[in-house]
């Protein structure tokens, strides 16, 4: 069964989706796993570097840098690698990056590509808008193809089958490759995959990636990948297209140095992933006859006008923030409901949608701060966060729902409050009575009523103390004045 | 083609960033960009090298050493210990470095579905980084075109002292010059940890690596 | 020193044993406390919330009752985190230069509790007594903004009779996160749950932390299972000696081991 596209289309918010997550003890056991194995392998290669902060720091510096120029070096970009053979597209959204894509795979007759792991492909719908046409498109990365073999979706960018175990995977093998006598461990389910892919690399004509970087100074794109699939569908074929988000340039050739050490630590805990893949436009007898170069805006433009939240865009797409995040470790991805999932989910799905849907992603965070912690070229999501939060509330309140909103008459009345102490002191009071209600004969609160009941769901809440601090401060200088 | 989107996307990024700078402004910007981090080693010679074989027995690669005059024999031992006889070579591969009794195979003359039916694949490479144990081949002198060093399950690769460098900067500065050829950074053996994070090497690229040193 | 106590909202509120424990630990330190009863709230909850527009006015008002205070210290990480990380933020947002520039010169004297014993009065033993078993909790403000580090270890190490017992994963959230425990009170019992056990592996009777508002949310769910396990904030057990540990209305038996209690 496919889980939902996004909140929207399954009519819940994250709270909503993430109960549903948490009942799924499989799930929470493999994410779990998964997780605390490539915190450990992140933690360790991170340790060896005593220059990692300042790799951060120039990592946040560059990506921020292009982000500011975006227009000049994606131009930049564009100019070289058409002068190296490459052909340049422009999407401004999901449907017209479907479009130019299928109308190339068209021009050439193909019936079937095979496709390396990218987000971006995901984010726009690509496979579905394939199929719906006649085209089967194939997944070669070994968890996309378990995703895609299984009718699922991906729940991590970098581990996108994490939530699956192999009993889960060799049910999904047996039985759509119908191998029978399929074995049951990790390295019998590689090589089931290894024999069902080998023949397909080297038949099919068309292949489609995404990428990690675009390098402006040469018009060069950079794959970053562990299983050699991705090598195999940039060389063999003969046409070429990849699929990538318009944030992803940086500026030059010598960049990478950072990233390529920033990027394989913080997203599987390497210290060099085993194959990265640099090529630039055309190779005569290397590689593909055609190159084509899809570039995708789908709502990442506007993100830059907002200068707070712009730094979303620094993203390289580690995943290390889902790794850390104490909320993602519970839920795991498919509660975001979104190709983008975790903390940096939280702030770019909202975003991209033009804060229409994802609405309530920006509250599915307790602002731990874990994951800026973590984030290899500094997002300060916490910030991010906040700021969404502030634009959410902002919009509400423009509606007579969100005026009238429980929410909004609550934090008015405690603004209201909090403006002064004679206001907050009569509310203290107020609520040591007013509590009495509530208070069970062990001294302690049950039960509260409303939304508040969510804490009285799994905590007791201890009765207001007769006396406020202030109360007694104030009862303490009566008592010293009297003596002196 | 998509002009018209081009221009549309880039008036929205135009329109969000607001005043564009000039190019010098850019480059300038870009010149004073924080780089504090570690870009040139401190290992000498034997201990650059020493580093280097660490980092690929940790990936279960082989590392093998030979001077210059023995790499032809050394070749042979190799190839021998791995029971494999039928090796793709790129065309401009030194012939002093072959040696008998195997069977070597110029690429030129093969195409990929053929690349499949050898045992392996040799080659020389551009730089090696000792850190974090990465080779680099690119289309150049006796390195060959991409797709042969991918296809065959097993891979030799020469690297000699002087092309080894300690840190990812330093392996960058090295590749400056070429940066415009397609290229491959190797770091161990093809391997995937997509099921319950247990690594699996070998899934599509070569399941085997050899290394050898020429000091 | 002259010091100006700002108790916290909620601390005034919930937990004033907190209050009257910093006020115990400094004057036993030799300097005299001022309260400035204009104080109200620091603005977090609002501003976290996001409604930023309407923590502006609770921040001002901090601002102007403390404007010339001398010292000014709170038993709380995640409301000077709060000033620390957003007051010069909420300024810039609504272009208030002169407020701005009052934040700038507020923010040095201002100081956590914890720190401001180690840091700013360079102590580390207060002379405290608390013969009890304790774990201690790392509040990610006091962590990830403050950067305490082991300073409230230390504060804790030197306390006579006590017995400290690390806990595991003490990186990860505890899941409070101010309204976030409401607003996703799933996911945030879950993560509590996680962060419960690990406080009753430790075996500890006392859990104890720089942050109320953790120890609330952890004593809420240990209460709810009937645990041995207490929460006491880091003040209360610096108070704590030979002759006397301070007493709270939520415990009305003491624990066995104390010198009886004292109001």
């Amino acid at each position: 069964m496919t889980p939902p596209e996004t909140l929207a289309e399954s009519r819940q918010n994250f709270p909503e989706a993430a109960r549903e997550l948490l009942a799924d003890s499989q799930i929470r056991k493999n994410v779990r796993h998964a997780t605390d194995v490539i915190q450990a392998k992140r933690n360790k290669v991170v340790a060896e570097l005593p220059d990692w902060q300042d790799l951060r720091e120039a990592g946040s510096a560059i990506r921020a840098h292009a982000l500011e120029h975006l227009d000049h070096y994606l131009a930049q970009f564009e100019a070289n690698c058409t002068r190296a053979g490459g052909q340049v597209h422009w999407a401004r959204d999901a449907a017209e990056a479907n479009s130019i894509i299928l109308g190339l795979i068209q021009k050439h007759e193909a019936k079937e590509v095979i496709k390396v792991k990218t987000m971006t492909s995901e984010e726009i719908k690509l496979n579905a808008h394939l199929e719906a046409h006649g085209v089967r498109p194939i997944e070669t990365d070994l968890a996309e193809l378990i995703v895609q073999l299984g009718h699922d979706k991906p729940s991590h960018f970098v581990a996108p089958a994490l939530h699956k175990n192999r009993q889960e995977v060799r049910e999904i093998f047996q039985r759509e490759m119908k191998l029978p006598e399929l074995g049951e461990t990790p390295e019998d389910l590689c090589a089931a995959a290894r024999t069902y892919l080998r023949e397909k690399y080297l038949r099919i004509k068309v292949a489609v990636s995404g990428a990690n970087f675009l390098v402006a100074e040469t018009g060069s794109v950079c794959l970053v990948e562990s299983e050699g699939n991705g090598r195999m569908c940039l060389t063999l074929p003969d046409v070429l297209i990849s699929i990538v988000g318009i944030e992803k340039v940086i500026p030059r050739f010598q960049d990478l140095e950072v990233f390529l050490q920033t990027l394989p630590r913080s997203a599987t805990g390497e210290r060099m992933n085993p194959y990265n893949s640099i090529w630039t436009g055309v190779h005569e007898g290397d590689g593909p006859r055609e190159f084509h170069l899809v570039l995708l805006d789908n709502g990442r433009s506007p993100i830059l006008a907002d200068k707070e939240a712009r730094q979303t865009l620094k993203c390289i797409r580690c995943a290390a923030c889902l790794n850390v995040c104490p909320v993602y470790h519970q839920t795991g991805g498919h509660a975001y409901r979104s190709v983008y999932a975790g903390p940096i989910g939280a702030i770019l799905t909202p975003q991209l949608h033009d804060m229409k849907d994802g609405r309530s992603l920006p509250y599915a965070s307790s602002l731990c701060g874990a994951c800026y912690e973590v984030c290899p070229v500094k997002i300060n999501i916490p910030e991010v966060l906040i700021h969404l939060r502030g634009k959410i509330v902002e919009e509400e309140q423009k509606t007579l729902g969100g005026k009238l909103g429980l929410w909004n008459i609550g934090m008015q009345a405690a603004a209201f409050l909090f403006a002064d102490a004679s206001r907050f002191s009569a509310a203290q009071h107020l609520g040591q009575m007013g509590q009495k209600v509530f208070v069970s004969k062990s001294g302690f609160i049950e039960a509260l009523p409303l939304m508040l009941s969510g804490w009285t769901q799994t905590r007791d809440l201890a009765a207001l103390p007769k006396q406020t601090f202030r109360d007694w401060w104030a009862a303490r200088e009566e008592r010293e004045e009297k003596a002196r | 083609m998509t002009d018209g989107s081009r221009a549309a996307i880039l008036a929205s990024i135009q329109g969000a960033l607001g005043a564009a700078a000039d190019e010098a402004a850019i480059a300038a910007e870009y010149d004073s960009l924080p780089r504090a981090y570690k870009r040139i080693g401190t290992l000498d010679g034997p201990a650059l090298l020493e580093l280097f074989t660490d980092r690929l027995l940790e990936y279960d690669a082989g590392v093998y050493r030979a001077d210059t005059e023995g790499i032809g024999a050394k070749v042979g031992e190799i190839l021998k210990a791995r029971g494999v006889n039928r090796i793709a070579i790129p065309d401009d591969l030194p012939a002093e470095w072959l040696p008998a009794a195997f069977d070597f195979v110029k690429a030129s003359r093969f195409t990929e579905m053929q690349l499949d039916k050898v045992d392996g694949v040799l080659s020389a490479c551009t730089v090696a980084i000792a850190e974090t144990g990465s080779i680099v081949l690119q289309n150049a002198p006796a390195q060959g075109k991409r797709s042969l060093s991918l296809v065959p399950d097993y891979q030799l690769c020469l690297v000699f002292a002087a092309q080894v460098v300690e840190t990812v900067p330093e392996g960058f500065a090295r590749l400056e010059a070429t940066k415009n050829l397609p290229m491959t950074f190797f770091s161990g053996p093809s391997a995937t940890a997509d099921i319950e994070m247990t690594r699996i090497k070998g899934v599509h690229g070569p399941r085997f690596l050899d290394v050898l040193l020429v000091v | 020193m002259r010091v100006s106590l700002f108790i916290t909202c909620y601390n005034d509120t919930l937990f004033p044993g907190t209050g009257k424990a910093v006020v115990r630990v400094l004057e036993r330190l030799g300097h005299s406390i001022e309260f400035r009863p204009e104080q109200t709230c620091c603005g977090q909850m609002h501003w976290n919330t996001g409604y930023l527009r309407e923590a502006v006015p609770i921040i001002r008002h901090f601002v102007e009752v403390f404007r010339d205070a001398e010292t000014i210290v709170i038993p709380s990480s995640s409301c000077v985190s709060m000033m620390r990380d957003h007051y010069l933020k909420a300024a810039e947002m609504v272009g208030d230069a002169k407020l701005a520039a009052d934040v700038a010169a507020l923010l040095p004297r201002v100081w956590e509790f914890s720190e401001f014993l180690a840091k700013k009065l360079g102590v580390e033993d207060v002379g405290a007594t608390y013969a009890h078993r304790v774990t201690y909790h790392t509040s990610c403000h006091s962590q990830r903004s403050l950067h305490l580090n082991d300073i409230p270890l230390r504060l804790l190490r030197k306390v006579r009779g006590l017995q400290l017992v690390p806990i595991e994963n003490p990186q990860e959230c505890c899941g409070f996160g101010g309204t976030f425990s409401i607003k996703n009170a799933d996911v945030s019992s879950a993560m509590l749950a996680d962060k419960v056990r690990c406080v009753l592996n430790t075996g500890a009777e006392v859990c104890t932390a720089v942050d109320n508002s953790c120890l609330m949310h952890l004593f809420g769910s240990m209460h709810r299972q009937r645990t041995f396990t207490r929460t006491v904030h880091i003040a209360e057990i610096l108070a704590s000696t030979a002759e006397a540990e301070p007493w709270d209305e939520r415990f009305p038996v003491d624990l066995p081991v104390s010198v009886g209690g004292t109001r």
